[in-house]
């Protein structure tokens, strides 16, 4: 049998890949709109469905951004509401581990799990800003290389609380008067978290939830390859897809994991057509929608740290160069370049070669789709990157709130499929068995 | 319906109800009380006989007591979570701990919990009191009551301004300007206040009530009021909290005679004591109906927190039959007459606080 295709659909996220603009785009915010989109990935067989975070609305210029899709619902809430209209789906969520603590979020994983029968999954991350710590009464400024010793003994010390209940601790005994016996006490003393006690929540039906992490860096992969079960990444060519996954799978065995313990899945968008030249024109038509003037402007913004309202999105770039020292002026959003002078001299020589507005410019800077061709070929491109392991999956991102990811499901898993590379069920009940069981 | 004071009736869902030895007489799989179907059953019964809501206790650390009594729980606001999209009429308010917990995440999962049942959330906000739960945390100390009671306070007042932080309307989705949202219409609460603070504007839009139902208990001296409070002693509460709706907790322990309830209390209690605290009750249902609005109209109460002895036999007989009678007597609702929790409670629309009048 060929290696398996594993799928995660993400819910679309809160910035300039999520298209409102289009009259299909639905609320961001209604729990229908995430039922819609997680019973869809059911019906697709799909591994699990994926909420992103942010904890503090992003701004731009010292005012909140407006132009991008703006407000999530809290991650866990809608996980554990998913729960009850869905049987099968894994359920993921990614839960700070800066602005929380472990005996609340093991706490919380372990009552999706139970609930869904064995179905959550929860993406470490690490917030180093002190920007976002204004809303926690943490504060939660972290040094960049305490980021991720505080990350590791977090997700340690949430597994010592998932442990710590005997897996027959509920015994249940009417007769005998014995309702739970075996909840070991915890004591956890690190130089992160001093916490010792009983932990509430009996052993999930998964005993240890799903662990995903989502850093590219060298700290990021060693800690995926160390400990995790998932890791996102975005590598978004053939290349560059097979670089990391053999970076990453070679760190395993050092932990004492085979390659397969640890599975690489890059987000990824697409766009279909009914021919390949439809396809690409639709995701022409769709780059303009993420990348409206005002986006462009504000894109430039962000590298240049300046103000650049005056300028016109259709017209030339600006001849002022960045300004290097400046404090930046966007917050909240991923930072993609850092040297400014340098990347301003390359988008320079870009935008003359190509004769390209701001916002051609930006179009053609930014990330484009990732899979755009008929259904068909998405489907092969798909099965060439994890046969030729640059990939043991994908996680998609559709453009479009909560029907983007209706046409993938319809059209692209039955060609998975007849590729022999999609389930046509679930064989297993939890999200674990999604993933490893072969 | 006449001019009678109508009632308001919340239930306890704890465990397989509120006597400790509860769990060995139910019909309930003790597993089971780590599901959602449990709870589902057990809202759903309090929904077809229309209540106002069902609560779920909760602490960050596990209930007293040896082998014996029920220990270990799921966290209550994820548990009303996972029944929410399959109910339609039932308040849901699970408890939630203040005192090691963020107050923004506690406003983003209950604004979540009200999108999620479309408008029926609320939120029992109770302070921390165990050591047991400073451990777990290992961050501070034990807050002396009058602190614990005062920043819990402040968490509902903060928790509040979140969800006001977000103005109805917000969301504008312009085309022609290109903009998502009306910036205006966003605020940063900048809230400092002893304990903690919070810059805001939330990362969830304000709910569909505007704001959930935000209840407490009023038992210590230092408590401070909202929407709903919960009481024990009854004695004296009325004049503490004058604006708030109360409700006195009644244990109740029910039968088709008053002999056979008593049967049943005495058969719990060779077990062991019902906790103590609160009004009870032990009879049949009819009686019960007729008990209700007298301790109302006594104790300036405009409700019950039910706690079923056992769930769920003394849940299903209150519904089944108690309902029904306070119904033909004029007191309760003969069935929903609002879709959202505020509704049930006759709470009216929330103003928000931010939005010019």
């Amino acid at each position: 049998m060929p290696k398996q295709v594993k799928l995660a659909a993400h819910f679309p996220g809160v910035n300039n890949t999520t298209v409102w603009s289009d009259p299909r785009s639905g609320s961001q915010i209604d729990f229908s709109s995430f039922e819609h989109l997680a019973r869809t990935a059911e019906r697709g067989k799909f591994d699990f469905l994926f909420l992103a975070e942010g904890l503090r609305l992003r701004e731009h210029a010292g005012k909140i951004l407006d132009s991008d899709v703006v407000g999530r619902p809290n991650t866990t809430t809608v996980l554990a509401a998913l729960s009850a209209v869905t049987t099968r789906l894994g359920l993921a969520g990614t839960l700070s581990s800066t602005f929380n603590e472990p005996y609340e979020v093991a706490r919380q994983v372990a009552s999706i799990d139970h609930p869904s029968g064995g179905r959550a999954a929860w993406n470490v991350v690490t917030s180093p800003d002190g920007w976002t710590g204004q809303n926690f009464r943490r504060g939660g400024f972290l040094k960049r290389e305490d980021r991720y010793r505080r990350a590791e003994e977090f997700l340690a010390t949430v597994r010592e609380l998932w442990n710590s209940w005997a897996p027959d601790a509920v015994v249940g005994d009417k007769e005998n008067g014995v309702f739970a016996r075996g909840i070991e006490r915890f004591v956890h003393s690190g130089a992160q978290f001093d916490i010792r006690g009983e932990f509430t929540v009996p052993r999930t039906p998964q005993g240890q939830p799903i662990v995903i992490q989502a850093g590219d860096s060298d700290e990021g992969r060693e800690f995926a390859a160390k400990t995790a079960d998932v890791i996102f990444s975005r590598h978004g060519s053939l290349e560059s897809g097979k670089e990391f996954f053999a970076d990453v799978k070679r760190r395993l065995p050092a932990h004492g994991r085979e390659p397969g313990e640890l599975l690489i899945m890059p987000a990824a968008t697409f766009v279909l057509g009914d021919t390949e030249e439809d396809a690409h024109e639709y995701a022409r038509e769709i780059r303009y929608q993420q990348v409206r003037p005002e986006t462009a402007i504000q894109f430039l913004e962000q590298v240049w740290s300046r103000d650049l309202s005056a300028y016109d999105a259709d017209g030339p770039l600006p001849e002022v160069d960045p300004d290097p020292d400046a404090e930046p002026l966007t917050w909240g959003r991923v930072r993609h370049e850092k040297d400014p002078l340098a990347v301003a001299a390359k988008w320079r020589a870009i935008a003359e070669e190509k004769k390209l507005s701001i916002r051609e410019l930006v179009i053609e800077v930014t990330a484009r789709q990732q899979f755009v061709g008929t259904a068909r070929q998405v489907a092969e491109s798909i099965d060439e990157y994890v046969q030729n392991d640059a990939a043991d999956g994908f996680v998609l991102v559709p453009h479009l709130t909560p029907t983007g990811l209706d046409a993938f499901v319809d059209d692209v898993v039955p060609h998975l499929r007849e590729l022999g590379v999609f389930r046509t069920d679930y064989s297993g009940d939890t999200l674990r068995e999604h993933l490893f069981s072969r | 319906m006449g001019s009678a004071q109508q009632l308001h009736l919340g239930v306890a869902l704890d465990g397989a109800g509120q006597h400790p030895a509860a769990w060995r007489v139910s019909a309930v799989r003790p597993a089971a009380l780590f599901t959602a179907a449990h709870y589902l059953a057990h809202a759903k019964l309090a929904e077809a006989a229309s209540l106002d809501f069902v609560t779920l206790d909760d602490t960050l650390g596990l209930q007293p007591g040896g082998e014996e009594v029920v220990r270990g729980r799921l966290d209550a606001l994820l548990t009303f979570a996972a029944i929410a999209p399959v109910t339609s009429g039932i308040g849901l308010i699970p408890m939630v701990t203040t005192t090691h917990t963020e107050p923004f995440h506690i406003s983003t999962a209950v604004a979540s919990l009200d999108f999620a049942s479309r408008g029926r959330a609320g939120v029992l906000a109770v302070p921390s009191r165990t050591e047991a739960e400073v451990t777990h945390f290992g961050r501070r100390t034990l807050p002396s009551e009058v602190d614990a009671e005062a920043e819990n306070a402040e968490v509902v007042d903060v928790i509040a301004r979140l969800w006001d932080s977000w103005e109805d309307g917000a969301i504008i989705r312009d085309e022609p300007s290109g903009r998502f949202i009306d910036r205006e219409k966003l605020h940063y609460v900048d809230f400092e206040g002893r304990f903690f603070s919070v810059k805001g504007p939330s990362i969830t839009p304000r709910p569909p009530q505007g704001r959930p139902v935000v209840a407490v208990h009023g038992d210590s001296p230092y408590a401070h009021g909202a929407d709903v409070v919960l009481v024990d002693e009854v004695r004296g509460a009325r004049e503490r909290f004058p604006g708030a709706k109360l409700l006195a907790g009644l244990s109740i322990v029910l039968a088709e005679t008053e002999q056979a309830a008593i049967d049943r209390r005495r058969a719990l209690e060779a077990y062991a004591p019902f906790p103590s605290g609160g009004l009870s009750f032990t009879g049949t249902p009819a009686d019960l109906a007729t008990e209700l609005p007298r301790l109302a109209d006594a104790g300036g109460l405009d409700g019950f927190h039910l706690r079923p002895a056992v769930l769920p036999d003394d849940l299903a007989l209150f519904t089944a039959e108690t309902v029904p009678a306070l119904q033909t007597a004029g007191v309760f609702r003969p069935a929903y007459t609002g879709t959202t929790l505020r509704d049930h409670l006759g709470l009216g629309v929330a103003a928000n606080k931010y939005a010019e009048a």
